[in-house]
């Protein structure tokens, strides 16, 4: 070999040294990158339904209601009824399900409501908030129903 | 002869520059279709977040919520966390800010009434901003703005490799320590998706916390949005965050 050619032997194994190895990179991206990849954004798709296969915890207040239209009936025109059932009744979607299957616990009737109306003055003044005296050691339920706490025990 | 090879390369170069809007034309359409869950088409909404500091009264219920709903695990691990502040003397600069256990078991008293002190509670979660820091620095698209403007993570997809926790200005992700993958609040997709609100804003009792689907021309927000000063956290690095905070303090980092 004396042609032009005769001092690039090395540059061009070289070269197909980087050729041979962008098709092996070629094919290894065909191979590990999912088909769908890049079909909304940068990432796969099916990401977005693995996001929602979750189970609930939580039914949800409309769930609770379908069962318990008397608790919602009572509830009515008070200043709790804006609170979602299972704000004190803690996650039922389970018991929303079927009832059996999850007893709910009744809440503490003491420390549960000090939980929310305790005294804290980073709590909004407009809240209305007790003090250690207020019941004197005495449950909440004895002059407070929870479901319409200002309309005296148990309505 | 050179007329049609002139002819020729110009109608190649005009569909060489045709087929990127074309591309880009083509996405869209697709992804108008982006059916993530049966009934629910994502391009029809865009979910935020309103919360309302002058209602919020430092429960922890949704701290608690998110934890059981989630699956979140013990421990010093939040998708979501009230902090309390405290601003003495009118100095804003330096707020005493603390949140025991994330505020999950409610907030002690700790201050006097009276001391001239500023004092509140601050709900905290993923801002879901619209172009996210924590998205652009994953180098496998783990995490990413899904089409209704949340972000989520591609939890079988991600390495664990911590970039996106140092490029959240809100310190809104962590490793969970079980899987060693990236975790973070998720707007409760699979709640939302089904037609439910967030787990945290179906245990708020006051309405501090209000999931809103900006797309949506009949949710209370606009009327909120018109009527209120609304705040984002840290509005001077544009992340585009979707956290809308009603009565923010100046002092609130
Ligand atoms: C499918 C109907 C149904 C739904 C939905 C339902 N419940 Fe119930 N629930 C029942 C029945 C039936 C009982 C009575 C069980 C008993 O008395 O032993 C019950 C009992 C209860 C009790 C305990 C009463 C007691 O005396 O101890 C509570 C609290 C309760 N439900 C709360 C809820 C909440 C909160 C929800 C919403 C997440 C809900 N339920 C949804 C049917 C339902
Ligand atoms: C402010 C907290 C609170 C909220 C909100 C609340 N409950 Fe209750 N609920 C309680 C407490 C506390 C008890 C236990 C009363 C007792 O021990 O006598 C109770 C008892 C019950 C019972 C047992 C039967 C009864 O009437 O005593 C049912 C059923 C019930 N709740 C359903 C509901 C449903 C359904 C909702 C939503 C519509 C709801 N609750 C919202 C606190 C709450
Ligand atoms: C999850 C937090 C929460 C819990 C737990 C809770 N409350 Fe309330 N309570 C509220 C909110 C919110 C209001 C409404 C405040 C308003 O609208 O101004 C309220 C209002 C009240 C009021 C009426 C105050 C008024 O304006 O006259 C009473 C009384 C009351 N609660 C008693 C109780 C009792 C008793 C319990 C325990 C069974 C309890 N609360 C548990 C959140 C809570
Ligand atoms: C001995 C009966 C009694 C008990 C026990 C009791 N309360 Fe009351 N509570 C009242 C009466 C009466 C009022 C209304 C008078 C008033 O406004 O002070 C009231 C008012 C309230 C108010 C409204 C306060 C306001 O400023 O308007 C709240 C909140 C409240 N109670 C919470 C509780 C909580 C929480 C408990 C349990 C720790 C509790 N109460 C236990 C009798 C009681």
């Amino acid at each position: 070999m004396n042609g032009p050619l005769r001092h690039a032997r090395h540059l061009i194994r070289v070269a197909a040294l980087f050729v041979g190895l962008f098709v092996v990179f070629l094919f290894a991206k065909a191979a590990l990158v999912p088909k769908d990849f890049g079909l909304y954004g940068h990432y796969r798709p099916s990401a977005l339904a693995a996001n929602t296969t979750r189970e609930l915890s939580y039914a949800g207040r409309a769930a609770c209601v379908d069962c318990h239209s008397d608790v919602e009936e009572s509830r009515k025109g008070s200043k709790h009824a804006r609170i979602g059932c299972e704000a004190c009744h803690g996650p039922l979607a389970r018991h929303a399900a079927d009832p059996g299957a999850q007893a709910p616990v009744k809440p503490d009737p003491r420390a549960f409501c000090l939980g929310c109306h305790a005294q804290n003055v980073a709590r909004p003044a407009t809240f209305k908030q007790v003090d250690a005296e207020h019941a004197q050691g005495e449950p909440c339920s004895t002059c407070h129903g929870p479901h319409a706490p200002e309309k005296g025990p148990k309505p | 002869m050179s007329e049609s090879r002139r002819d020729f390369l110009a109608s190649a170069g005009k569909l060489l520059l045709l087929t990127g809007p074309a591309a880009l034309a083509f996405d869209f359409v697709v992804s108008g279709r982006a059916q993530v869950a049966p009934g629910y088409s994502a391009r029809e909404h865009w979910w935020g977040m309103l919360i309302d500091i002058e209602v919020c009264i430092g429960c922890g219920k949704c701290v608690k919520a998110c934890k059981e709903e989630n699956g979140v695990p013990e421990g010093p691990y939040f998708r979501t966390w009230v902090e309390r502040y405290h601003v003495a003397g009118g100095v804003s600069e330096h707020p005493d800010v603390d949140s025991p256990n994330g505020g999950l078991d409610g907030f002690r008293e700790r201050y006097r009434a009276g001391d001239g002190a500023k004092s509140f509670f601050v709900p905290k979660l993923c801002n879901h901003c619209a172009t996210s820091p924590c998205v652009q620095v994953c180098p496998v698209g783990a995490t990413f703005e899904s089409p209704d403007g949340v972000v989520l993570v591609d939890k079988d997809y991600c390495l664990g490799c911590r970039y996106c926790v140092q490029a959240c200005p809100y310190g809104c992700r962590f490793i969970d320590p079980r899987t060693n993958t990236v975790d973070k609040c998720s707007l409760c997709y699979h709640r939302i998706t089904k037609g439910l609100t967030t787990a945290c804003c179906e245990v708020c009792p006051t309405g501090a916390r209000q999931l809103v689907d900006l797309k949506d021309p009949k949710d209370p927000v606009h009327e909120f949005l018109r009527t209120h000063k609304v705040q984002v956290l840290k509005p001077q690095l544009a992340t585009g965050s979707k956290a809308y905070y009603n009565g923010l303090d100046g002092s609130v980092r």
